[in-house]
């Protein structure tokens, strides 16, 4: 049973520092009272007999340190999640965007791969995805390996296609991998049009112009001037009119960047104005 | 008497109705927020809110994250989030494993609870049919504050009252019609 207080928050603060130091990784923008949790959960399932062995471990290993930092950020994700959000993709954002010659779409934070996955069957049955190039990043290489193998627990199928239909699928979503034991495999065709890479949104710069970047329920972990900074980072790699889509929770409201975008609908989408 | 930071009540099946009961009777002026932690289906976020906004005088709202705590209020957990609650009294919301199979974890609540208020927390566990809570109230007692179950006999369903008052030896046991008087007198 996960016990609150196992890290102290001073043992947090020297975590950050060290991983800082050391490793290039910088955590002091994030949500306290969540890594808070993150650290004492990951401290209590590889059953740390000590701070010290944890820290001097996050230290000194760097297989384990690869390991904490896929422990402390949250991978938890799905296909189609909030399925009225993926409608508005698909019936007026997605769209819009074929007016390009060419679609480039950044899934920043993008885990283990459920999301690409799911814009590309979009982008796949809108006829776009053969002129689109989606950018998945995140900060972990380990999620990444995950999300460009494109397999997924068979168990969380039943709900996936219910969800893709909710959000107006109209395929057999079975149709779009092939079961292998307790995997599903997708479709190669999806993946062709994808390019994983690691990105740290806290250190490192715009590196493309987007006319669609999603971000969702990344920002939840960052403190205010954090997300300010990531929001300003997005605004830098957004084309005029382009779409920045965050989760069901997040809003650019208050930012520094709210007057120069209009929010789309009731999803938490907005576009940027032409300037 | 000490002057208290926040009540956090949580409950899963069973708890509405507790909730519906117990709201109309709570002083309007308190001068503590409340933060309620229901289980329940996705999607059910406003009508929660409607629900319980007409039956006090204080503001009823979802909790945004990063949001200030402030005392005429209570928040409402929004679903398929855990809330927590940082040290400068605003909520962060965390979209992380489910605990005891629940997003939002009432346990997750009452211990980033009892680490930013302390002996000023009062916590109340009401009906529901899983143990989601039980830990957070032990981390609410080692951290000074007050904990507080529901009657069993007075729980449509008992599980969660009964395993509060089993593991975390809680500080007192209230009868639906007793929380509303209970709660009133925190007010300093």
């Amino acid at each position: 049973m996960l016990q609150s207080g196992v890290i102290s928050d001073e043992q947090v603060e020297i975590l950050i520092n060290d991983v800082l130091e050391h490793h290039g990784y910088d955590f002091t923008g994030y949500s306290r009272a969540s890594l808070k949790r993150r650290l004492s959960r990951l401290y209590s399932l590889d059953k740390h007999v000590s701070f010290a062995e944890f820290r001097y471990k996050t230290l000194n290993d760097d297989v384990y340190f690869k390991h904490f930092v896929e422990g402390v950020t949250v991978n938890v994700t799905e296909m189609f999640r909030d399925p009225s959000f993926y409608q508005l993709l698909r019936q007026k954002i997605l769209p819009n965007l074929n007016t390009y010659p060419f679609i480039r779409i950044w899934l920043a934070g993008c885990s283990t791969g459920e999301e690409a996955y799911s814009v590309a069957i979009l982008l796949q049955e809108l006829n776009l995805l053969h002129k689109s190039l989606i950018y998945a990043t995140d900060i972990n290489p380990t999620v990444l390996e995950k999300a460009s193998n494109g397999m997924f627990p068979l168990s969380q199928m039943k709900s996936y296609s219910e969800n893709y239909i909710a959000s107006g699928g109209v395929k057999d979503f079975s149709s779009y991998y092939t079961a292998n034991y307790t995997l599903a495999k997708f479709d190669e065709e999806l993946k062709r049009k994808m390019i994983f890479s690691t990105h740290n949104l806290v250190s490192d710069r715009s590196f493309n112009e987007f006319q669609l970047i999603l971000c969702r329920n990344v920002l939840i972990y960052f403190d205010r001037p954090l997300q300010f900074r990531v929001l300003n980072l997005f605004d830098q790699s957004l084309e005029n009119l382009g779409y920045l889509a965050l989760g069901t929770k997040e809003t650019i409201d208050f930012s520094p960047i709210s007057s120069n975008y209009k929010k789309v609908g009731t999803e938490k989408i907005w576009r940027k104005a032409n300037t | 008497m000490k002057k208290i930071g926040a009540l956090v009540i949580g409950g899963s099946a069973g708890s509405l109705d507790v909730l519906l009961k117990i709201l109309p009777e709570i002083n309007p002026n308190l001068d503590f927020p409340i933060i309620i932690v229901v289980h329940r289906k996705q999607g059910t976020d406003s009508l929660l809110s409607d629900l319980l906004s007409h039956r006090t005088e204080l503001k009823v709202k979802e909790a945004d994250e990063k949001e200030k705590i402030n005392k005429g209020y209570v928040y409402i957990a929004p679903s398929d989030y855990h809330l927590l609650i940082e040290k400068d009294y605003t909520f962060s919301l965390d979209y992380s494993e489910k605990i005891n199979y629940s997003r939002p974890s009432i346990d997750v609540t009452f211990q980033t609870a009892a680490d930013a208020y302390g002996e000023q927390l009062v916590c109340l566990l009401l009906s529901g049919s899983n143990a989601d809570g039980v830990n957070g109230l032990i981390s609410v007692k080692k951290n000074g504050g007050i904990t507080l179950a529901q009657d069993p006999d007075s729980a449509q369903v008992t599980y969660m009252p009964e395993q509060a008052i089993l593991r975390a030896n809680v500080t007192d046991i209230l009868k639906i019609e007793q929380m509303a008087n209970y709660i009133n007198s925190l007010n300093s």
